[in-house]
């Protein structure tokens, strides 16, 4: 199950782009995306999802 | 989303020198200071011995500080600092802090409005100081820490170093990843960072920061606060050894951390921070802050005062927003925004910033002669002596009261007494006077802002907001136009001792006032800016 951003809520804060342990996420018109193909909700690399834990915005980034 | 508050802006008469904690940081390898200021004469040291420029800092320590307006009182009156929002990720939580929030008509830390490359900002600086000569200092303030986006925030100092390098840098930061910056942070010549300390006891941090993000992991409650206030230490330490200027911004949360801000500044003083600024925390419900909603409000300017009774602190600090330009108080960024920048030719001119800011130093030594002479002509009167009052004073810059009272925007307050003139702080206030006309219902908000001065010294007032200012005891002046303000506050307090003691008026005590930090609701029109 990846991740999703919520754009309508995300700040483009740009935090959790240097996180991702799978350079999933990047900047797309004035917020940012999570590549679904790429996401691995971090398994095998930490113990909870790196862009959640860093996010500013509760609820922003949730599973899909 | 911290730290990148109440970053910037700074200090005041309030200089914890090097030298005068060196006793108390004696473990530290602090840096060798050279003789002190009162012991050597020499240009550019304008204020040197004064209140405005403290007598015993080293005149090494002083090169560094009386051109930047955020660490000299003095300076502040003349040169200009400018942020830029490059680095808008943060690595932990504050209860007051709430980036989302991004308004123009706003002035806070934190807040911003466009978010920079690091190549946008180098072009930005460059074309600002071209335009504004007395723009000597950039800093990076956020919108988050400057430190979670290290890249962004050093390649910027970079540039910057190779292009314009004759401004001085300096950024802010919450600390959490300070300790392993201080190499970058050296390499790039920055001589002044500010960090943003609001608590030494993690008992208390657990109440102002909800979370950390610190190895991979969020990390709430306790042990955050214990991590941040472990990696503030270790970086505020690591910064005094390689003699980088430290400047401790703490948020003043009344009943959370108030009566703990002595023991931070006992705590940051013996780490051999410079400056110590308490700001009072900037708290309404549509910030949308944790505090904001939850109800936890900002302080009156008694509490405030209370706090920094006996520290030796800064207070002109105006808690600008992370992209301001321009005087402290004052934000141009409006006129610098990126599609005007596009358009811009820019020939960045290092000798016509040096004769503009040569003609300020000459016109520094004026300001610094006029209030010696007033303080002069001060101890002669002998009525009076331990009077002390509050006095607001209108003016656009340059050190004098130059501004009307219906164009304010913010009030400078002055601490006058037979022996002393010194700056205490500002107040900002909606602007009374509107296209040319006087707007009376913003009348007693002015007066409840300045409610704790006996007099206003103004370049010119109408007959209405005079009279109403009369009968809430708060004396207009309009005699000193043009004057320096603290021969103009010294002579108009003179004045005052004298109709005392001639029996003319009796000397009544004043009330609070409400400090509204972050108002600026009247600063999108060109009016502010022009200025």
């Amino acid at each position: 199950m990846p991740m999703k951003i919520i754009a309508s809520t995300c700040t483009a804060c740009s935090a959790c782009e240097p996180e991702c342990p799978n350079v999933a996420i990047r900047e797309k018109n004035g917020t940012y995306v999570i590549d679904v193909k790429k996401c691995t909700d971090c398994e095998g690399h930490f113990d909870e999802p790196q862009c959640v834990a860093v996010c500013p915005v509760d609820g922003c980034i949730i599973k899909v | 989303m911290q730290a990148s508050a109440y970053r910037d802006s700074s200090p005041a008469k309030t200089y914890i020198s090097i030298g005068q904690i060196k006793s108390l940081g004696a473990a530290l390898d602090l840096p060798e200071t050279g003789g002190g200021c009162g012991t050597q004469g020499g240009e550019g040291k304008a204020s040197c011995g004064t209140s405005a420029g403290p007598d015993d800092m080293p005149q090494e320590i002083w090169d560094k500080v009386k051109n930047h307006p955020c660490y000299s009182e003095e300076a502040h009156h003349h040169y200009a600092r400018m942020h830029v929002a490059v680095a808008p990720a943060c690595n932990i939580q504050c209860n007051y802090c709430n980036r989302k929030y991004d308004c123009s008509n706003e002035s806070r830390p934190g807040v911003v409005s466009q978010k920079l490359t690091p190549e946008q900002a180098v072009k930005k600086v460059v074309a600002v100081a071209s335009e504004i000569p007395q723009m000597t200092v950039l800093g990076i303030a956020g919108p988050g820490d400057a430190l979670a986006s290290p890249k962004k925030t050093f390649d910027t100092f970079r540039m910057l170093q190779e292009q314009a390098p004759d401004i001085k840098l300096c950024l802010s930061t919450n600390g959490l990843a300070l300790p392993d910056m201080v190499n970058e942070i050296c390499k790039y010549n920055i001589d002044h960072v500010t960090i943003t300390i609001n608590m030494v006891d993690p008992a208390v941090g657990e109440k102002i920061y909800p979370w950390i993000f610190w190895n991979h992991k969020r990390v709430t409650g306790y042990e955050a606060a214990k991590i941040l206030h472990e990696r503030q230490m270790l970086g505020l330490e690591m910064l005094t050894a390689r003699g980088v200027l430290t400047k401790i911004n703490s948020v003043l949360i009344p009943g959370i951390n108030d009566e703990h801000l002595i023991e931070v500044n006992r705590e940051v003083k013996k780490r051999g921070a410079f400056l110590h600024n308490i700001m009072p925390l900037i708290s309404e419900a549509e910030h949308g802050t944790v505090f904001g909603l939850t109800g936890q409000r900002g302080p009156s300017a008694a509490v405030q005062d209370a706090c920094m009774g006996g520290a030796n602190l800064m207070r002109h600090c105006r808690q600008c927003r992370a992209d301001a330009v321009g005087l402290l108080g004052e934000d141009r960024s409006e006129e610098f925004t990126l599609d005007k920048l596009e358009q811009m030719e820019v020939v960045y001119d290092l000798d016509k910033r040096k004769t503009y800011q040569d003609k300020v130093e000459v016109e520094r030594q004026a300001q610094h002669t006029a209030k010696q002479e007033a303080l002069a002509a001060s101890s002669a009167i002998k009525v009076g002596d331990d009077l002390q009052v509050l006095v607001a004073v209108a003016t656009k810059g340059g050190g004098r009261v130059n501004e009307h009272f219906g164009h304010v925007t913010e009030f400078q307050v002055f601490q006058v007494s037979s022996t002393e003139a010194l700056f205490v702080g500002h107040r900002r206030v909606d602007q009374y006077c509107q296209g040319g006309v006087g707007d009376d219902e913003q009348l007693p908000s002015v007066v409840r802002a300045i409610n704790d001065c006996h007099a206003v010294l103004v370049a010119k007032i109408g007959a209405c907001p005079k009279d109403d200012l009369i009968a809430a005891g708060i004396e207009p002046v309009d005699q000193y136009v043009g004057e320096f303000i603290e021969k103009a506050a010294l002579d108009w307090f003179n004045d005052y001792r004298a109709r005392i003691a001639s029996g003319a008026i009796e000397h009544q005590h004043r009330g609070d006032a409400q400090i509204r930090q972050g108002a600026y609701t009247n600063l999108t029109s060109g009016i502010a800016l022009a200025a």
